[in-house]
C-alpha cells in the first residue's frame, strides 16, 4: 500500500506543477499545452479499459463528439448552461457506451474494434439528421468567457479525476478480473469472473470521460459543426498517443503525448502535407518497434540493467 | 508552411532603392501578415479557389507598387502561411503562433464560418482587426458585440436565402413556374442553418414543399437524392450544398434530365470548374454569389488574377476577399501606422475604394455583396444581390444539353 | 422496382469488394484496415489515368489488377509475414495486423494526397439509360457486369483449380491444411495479394460512378467488413449475399427515409447480426 502512497503523491505533485504553466508559458504553448492536456485526459481513459483488455477502442471520437454536440446545443438553441450541458453530456455517453459494450463486447475483439471504427462517422450522421429534421438549428455557437488558461484547467483537473480512477480501478477487484481477461479470456471465464460486465463496465468509463473532454472543449472552438467534434480522426489520435507511450501503464499516455504533440507541431509546420504519413509511419513503428510502447521499452532497458549488475 | 512570397519583391526593391534614395530601414522592415487558411482537409478545395490566389493576387499587386504607405515609410508586406488542415484545433494553434512566434503585424481573416468565430477571441484579445469574408451567419450583433475586431462582408444567412426567395416569388408571380419546390440540404452546420432559414420562407411565401431531405456532408452517391426529388414533381429545385455535393448534384440533375425550370444549388456553383465539369449543360443553373463581370473595375481584377496566380477566380468570394485585403491595406495607410487600435478604428470609421465599390461597415458590417448568380452562356453572372449594381434578368432553366 | 435496380447494381460492386477482404481475412487471416485505401488507390489510377491519358477504367483495371497485386504480396511478405510469425494466437495477430494495416492505411492516404488532394472527378459513360423501366446510368450497369465477370471467375478458380482448393482448405483450417500438405504461408501470401487486387479492381470500377477522394476509404472498409462479417468469414456465396442485402436496403433506406441515415442502416444490420448470428449468414460457429 505503500507503493500505492508514493504513486498518488507523486501525480499530486506532477498535477500541481502542470496548474502553473498558464502563469508561466506564453499563449502559444499555452494552446499547444491545452491540446496536450486534452490528448492526456482522453489517453489516459482510453487506457483503463483498452491497456488491460487489448481492446482497441476507436469510440474516443464518437463519445468527445456527444459531449461536445450537447453542450453546443443546449447553449445554443435551448439557452442552457454550459455547466449543465457539461455535466449531462458524460451521462448520456455513458448510456451509449453502455449499448455499445453490450452489443459488442461479448463477442472477440475484432468485432469491438470495427464497429468502433466506423462509429464517430455513423453518429454524426444520425445526430445530423435528427438536427436537420427535429431540432432545426441556426448554427451552435458556444459563447463563453472562458480563456484557454480555463479550460487548460478545467482539462488538468479532469485528467488527474481520470488517473485517480485508473489508480483505484488496478488496485480493484474488476482491475485484477480485466487483467486476467487480458491475458486469458477463457481462463478468467473459468475462474468465475464476469467477464462482459467487467468490461462494459470501464468501456462506459472512459466513454463518460471523453464525453467530458469534448464538453469541456466546445468553448474554445465556439462554433461545433457536427463533422468536427465527431472526428475519426481524434480516435486514432488517441490510440496512437496511447499505444506510443505504452498502454500497459497508466502513465504511459503521458510519457507519449507530450513527445508526439511536440513532433506534430514541428511537422505542422516544415511540412504540413506530411502529417497522415507522419500518423502512419508511427502506426508502424509502435507495431514492429514498440509494441509495448516507449514505457514498455524503457522497462525492458531498466530490467535489463538490473539483471546485469547481479 | 513559411512561404515568404515576397522576397524577390524585396530584394528587387531593394536594388531599385539603394540606386535612388533609399533609407536603411527601407530594405529590413516589412509588414508581417499572417494567413491561416485550409490548404488540405476538406475545405482545402474551396480555399484554394477563393482565398489563397486573393492573397497572393494582393501581396503582389501591393508590393508591385512599391509598399504600403506608413506614416511617410513605404513598407512592403510579407505573407506568413499557415495550413489549418481544415481543423479548429490546428487552426487556434497557428493562430496562436502568428501572434506570438511570429509576431505578425496583421492578420487575414481564416476561410469558413466556423473558423472566423473560432479564431475570433484569439485575435480579438490581441487587438488584430479581422476582415471577415467567409462567415456567413445570423447572429452578427451578438459576435460584434462580443469582438468588436471582426467585420463582416459577405452578408447574412437571411439575405443569403432572401436572394433565392424573391427569384422563386418574381418567377411565380409572371407564371412560369408553380409553387412546388424540391428542397435539399447538406446535413452540416451551415447546411442546416440555411435549410431551417430557407423552410419558414418559402412556406410563408406560399411554397408547397414537396421534397425536403438532407444529405450527410461527404455523401458519394447522390442518385437517390436527385431520383426522389425527380419523383415529386418540383417546378423549382433548391440544395443547400457545399462543393463535392453541387457538383455530384449537378451530375445526377443531368442523369436524370431534371424537369425543372429554377435550378439552385449553393456554394461552389460559382466556381470556374462547375463549368468546366459540365459545360453547356449547366446553363441557366443558379448559384450562390455572383458577379458582375461588365464591371470595369471587376474586370481588371479578373485578368490581374490570372496574371499572376495562373488561375481564374470564382464568380463570387474571390472579389470580396480581395476587396477585404485592400480594406486592410488602405486602412493601415489611412491609420498611418502599424498599431492594430488605430487601424481598427479607421476600418469602424472610413470608407474604402475596392473592387466592389465603395465598402463601409455599419456596427462592423459592410452591406454590399451579391447572394444569388446564374450561368448565362459560360459566364456566372449576378442576378440578386444587397446595394450592388449590374443585375441581370433571371433565365428559365431548359433541359440538360 | 428503382430501389432493386440501383440495389443490385451498386451490391455488385461492393461484392467484388467484399470477397477481396475475404480472401484477405478469411483466409490470410489479416484484418486489413488499409482496404479501403487500396480502393481508394484503384479509383485514383483510374481517375488519374482517364484525366491524364484518356485511357478508359475498363483498360485501366488489367494495369491496376497485376500493379495491386504484386504490391499487396510484397506487403504481405515484408510487413505481415513477420506479425504471423511473432503472434502466439489468433487474437493478438488480429490486433497486431489492425494496427499495423492501420498505419498503412494513413500512409497510402498521406500518398495519395500528395498525388490528388481534391476529388477525382471524372464523367465516364455518364449516360442515362433505362433498365426494366428504371433510370440508371450506363456506368453503374458496366461497373455490375464487370463485378459479375470478375467475381464468377473467381468463384469458380476458387472450385475448380488446386491453387484454388488450396486457398479455400486453408480458410477453413490453417493446422489442417498444413498437416495436408499445403504451404500455408505461401497460400496466404497468394490469397493476400488476390483479395488486394480485387479490391483495387473494384475501387477503379466505383469510381466510375461515384466521386471518392483520399479520404473516404474509411468508409469502405467498414461496408466490407460489415459485408463480410455478415456473410461469414471466408464464405464467397456469403459475401454476394450479404452486398446484395446491404446494397439495396442502403438504397431503400436512402429514397424512401433519407440519405443520412444509410451508414445509420449498416450499423443496424451490423448490430442485428452479431446479436444474432455472428458467425453470419453462412458461417460456421468458431471452433
Amino acid at each position: 500500500m505503500n507503493g500505492g502512497i508514493r504513486e498518488i503523491l507523486l501525480a499530486a505533485a506532477i498535477v500541481v506543477l502542470a496548474a502553473f504553466v498558464p502563469l508561466v508559458v506564453n499563449p502559444y504553448w499555452l494552446s499547444i499545452g491545452v491540446t496536450a492536456m486534452m490528448y492526456i485526459a482522453l489517453c489516459t481513459s482510453w487506457v483503463i479499459f483498452s491497456g488491460p483488455t487489448h481492446y482497441i477502442s476507436l469510440a474516443s471520437g464518437a463519445f468527445f463528439g456527444v459531449g461536445g454536440y450537447l453542450v453546443a446545443t443546449g447553449m445554443s438553441d435551448y439557452e442552457l448552461s454550459f455547466w449543465l450541458m457539461a455535466a449531462v453530456s458524460p451521462f448520456v455517453a455513458l448510456v451509449l457506451a453502455g449499448l455499445i459494450g453490450w452489443a459488442t463486447l461479448r463477442l472477440s475483439g475484432v468485432y469491438f474494434v470495427i464497429f468502433t471504427l466506423g462509429l464517430a462517422e455513423m453518429i454524426r450522421n444520425l445526430v445530423s439528421w435528427i438536427q436537420n429534421n427535429f431540432l432545426g438549428s441556426r448554427g451552435l455557437y458556444v459563447l463563453t468567457d472562458f480563456t484557454e488558461a480555463h479550460i487548460y484547467w478545467m482539462l488538468l483537473g479532469i485528467a488527474a479525476v481520470v488517473y485517480l480512477l485508473g489508480w483505484w480501478v488496478n488496485r480493484s477487484r474488476i482491475g485484477f478480473a480485466l487483467k486476467i481477461i487480458g491475458n486469458d479470456e477463457s481462463v478468467a471465464k473459468h475462474v468465475g469472473i464476469n467477464t462482459a460486465t467487467s468490461k462494459i463496465i470501464l468501456f462506459m468509463t472512459t466513454g463518460f470521460f471523453a464525453a467530458l473532454v469534448g464538453a469541456v472543449i466546445a468553448p474554445r472552438y465556439s462554433y461545433i459543426e457536427p463533422n468536427q467534434v465527431f472526428s475519426p480522426e481524434l480516435s486514432f489520435m488517441v490510440v496512437i498517443m496511447a499505444l506510443l507511450g505504452g498502454a500497459g501503464r497508466l502513465w504511459g499516455p503521458i510519457v507519449g503525448v507530450i513527445p508526439f504533440t511536440l513532433v506534430w507541431e514541428w511537422v505542422s509546420i516544415k511540412m504540413p502535407n506530411q502529417t497522415t504519413m507522419l500518423i502512419g509511419l508511427i502506426f508502424l513503428l509502435i507495431v514492429y518497434v514498440l509494441p509495448h510502447g516507449i514505457v514498455g521499452r524503457l522497462e525492458q532497458a531498466f530490467a535489463k540493467m538490473r539483471e546485469g549488475r547481479h | 508552411m513559411k512561404r515568404r512570397t515576397t522576397l524577390k519583391m524585396v530584394a528587387a526593391a531593394t536594388l531599385a532603392g539603394t540606386m535612388s534614395m533609399a533609407t536603411a530601414a527601407f530594405a529590413a522592415e516589412t509588414i508581417k501578415i499572417g494567413a491561416v487558411a485550409p490548404k488540405t482537409g476538406p475545405l482545402a478545395g474551396g480555399a484554394t479557389v477563393t482565398q489563397w490566389p486573393n492573397v497572393e493576387l494582393w501581396a503582389n499587386q501591393v508590393n508591385e507598387a512599391g509598399g504600403l504607405n506608413v506614416g511617410g515609410t513605404k513598407m512592403m508586406v510579407e505573407i506568413i502561411e499557415y495550413d489549418d488542415k481544415t481543423n479548429p484545433g490546428e487552426h487556434i494553434k497557428a493562430a496562436n503562433r502568428l501572434i506570438n512566434q511570429d509576431k505578425a503585424n496583421f492578420i487575414v481573416a481564416p476561410y469558413g464560418t466556423g473558423f472566423n468565430i473560432a479564431a475570433a477571441p484569439i485575435y480579438g484579445k490581441a487587438g488584430y482587426p479581422m476582415v471577415a469574408v467567409s462567415a456567413i451567419t445570423d447572429k452578427m450583433d451578438t459576435l460584434t458585440a462580443k469582438f468588436p475586431n471582426l467585420f463582416f462582408t459577405l452578408g447574412t444567412t437571411t439575405s443569403f436565402v432572401e436572394g433565392v426567395k424573391e427569384i422563386l416569388v418574381e418567377q411565380r408571380d409572371a407564371g412560369k413556374i408553380g409553387n412546388r419546390v424540391a428542397m435539399v440540404n447538406v446535413a452540416d452546420a451551415f447546411g442546416i442553418e440555411l435549410s431551417n432559414v430557407a423552410r419558414e420562407m418559402f412556406v410563408e411565401a406560399g411554397f408547397e414543399l414537396v421534397y425536403d431531405k438532407s444529405y450527410p456532408l461527404g455523401t458519394p452517391d447522390l442518385s437517390p437524392v436527385m431520383k426522389g426529388a425527380k419523383a415529386a414533381n418540383p417546378d423549382a429545385f433548391v440544395a443547400w450544398s457545399y462543393p463535392p455535393d453541387t457538383f455530384g448534384l449537378a451530375k445526377q440533375a443531368i442523369i436524370e434530365d431534371l424537369d425543372v425550370s429554377v435550378y439552385y444549388s449553393a456554394v461552389a456553383t460559382s466556381f470556374p470548374a462547375y463549368f468546366g465539369a459540365n459545360g453547356s449543360k449547366i446553363d441557366n443553373v443558379l448559384g450562390a454569389g455572383g458577379t458582375n463581370v461588365d464591371d470595369p473595375k471587376i474586370a481588371a481584377y479578373r485578368k490581374a488574377h490570372e496574371e499572376v496566380t495562373g488561375k481564374t477566380a470564382d464568380y463570387w468570394a474571390s472579389a470580396n476577399t480581395y476587396a477585404a485585403l485592400e480594406v486592410l491595406g488602405q486602412a493601415i495607410e489611412g491609420a498611418g501606422t502599424l498599431d492594430r487600435d488605430a487601424v481598427t478604428d479607421y476600418i469602424k470609421n472610413n470608407s474604402f475604394d475596392t473592387v466592389m465599390g465603395e465598402l463601409n461597415f455599419e456596427d462592423n458590417v459592410s452591406y454590399k455583396f451579391w447572394t444569388v448568380g446564374q450561368w448565362q452562356d459560360g459566364v456566372f453572372r449576378g442576378v440578386k444581390g444587397v446595394n450592388v449594381d449590374g443585375a441581370v434578368p433571371v433565365r428559365l432553366k431548359n433541359g440538360w444539353k | 422496382m428503382d430501389i432493386i435496380v440501383s440495389g443490385l447494381l451498386l451490391a455488385g460492386t461492393y461484392a467484388l469488394v467484399a470477397m477481396g477482404l475475404n480472401l484477405q481475412y478469411g483466409v490470410a487471416r489479416i484484418m486489413n484496415l488499409a482496404n479501403g485505401e487500396v480502393l481508394v488507390l484503384g479509383a485514383l489510377a483510374a481517375f488519374w489515368l482517364y484525366l491524364n491519358a484518356q485511357i478508359s477504367p475498363l483498360l485501366t483495371i488489367f494495369m491496376v489488377g497485376p500493379i495491386a497485386f504484386v504490391g499487396n504480396w510484397l506487403i504481405y511478405r515484408f510487413l505481415l509475414t513477420p506479425l504471423v510469425r511473432r503472434s502466439k494466437n489468433q487474437g493478438q495477430l488480429e490486433v497486431d495486423s489492425i494496427l499495423a494495416t492501420f498505419g498503412m492505411s494513413f500512409f497510402l492516404v498521406g500518398i495519395m494526397i500528395s498525388i490528388e488532394g481534391g476529388f477525382f472527378a471524372y464523367t465516364y459513360l455518364s449516360e442515362p439509360i433505362s433498365i426494366l423501366g428504371s433510370t440508371s446510368s450506363l456506368n453503374r450497369l458496366v461497373a455490375f457486369l464487370m463485378a459479375v465477370l470478375i467475381g464468377g471467375s473467381l468463384y469458380l478458380w476458387l472450385n475448380h483449380t488446386r491453387p484454388g482448393v488450396a486457398v479455400r482448405a486453408v480458410a477453413v483450417s490453417t493446422e489442417a491444411s498444413g498437416l495436408v500438405g499445403i504451404d500455408v504461408p505461401r497460400i496466404s501470401a497468394l490469397a493476400f495479394a488476390l483479395g488486394g487486387a480485387v479490391t483495387a479492381v473494384g475501387g477503379s470500377l466505383i469510381s466510375t460512378f461515384i466521386t471518392l477522394d483520399a479520404s473516404v476509404g474509411v468508409v469502405f472498409t467498414m461496408k466490407a467488413l460489415i459485408i463480410v462479417i455478415m456473410g461469414g468469414v471466408g464464405e464467397i456465396r456469403g459475401a454476394i449475399v450479404a452486398a446484395i442485402i446491404l446494397g439495396v436496403v442502403e438504397t431503400a433506406v436512402a429514397t424512401l427515409i433519407d440519405p443520412g441515415l444509410t451508414l445509420a442502416a449498416a450499423y443496424l444490420i451490423f448490430i442485428l447480426i452479431l446479436l444474432f448470428r455472428p458467425e453470419g449468414l453462412f458461417g460456421r460457429r468458431a471452433t
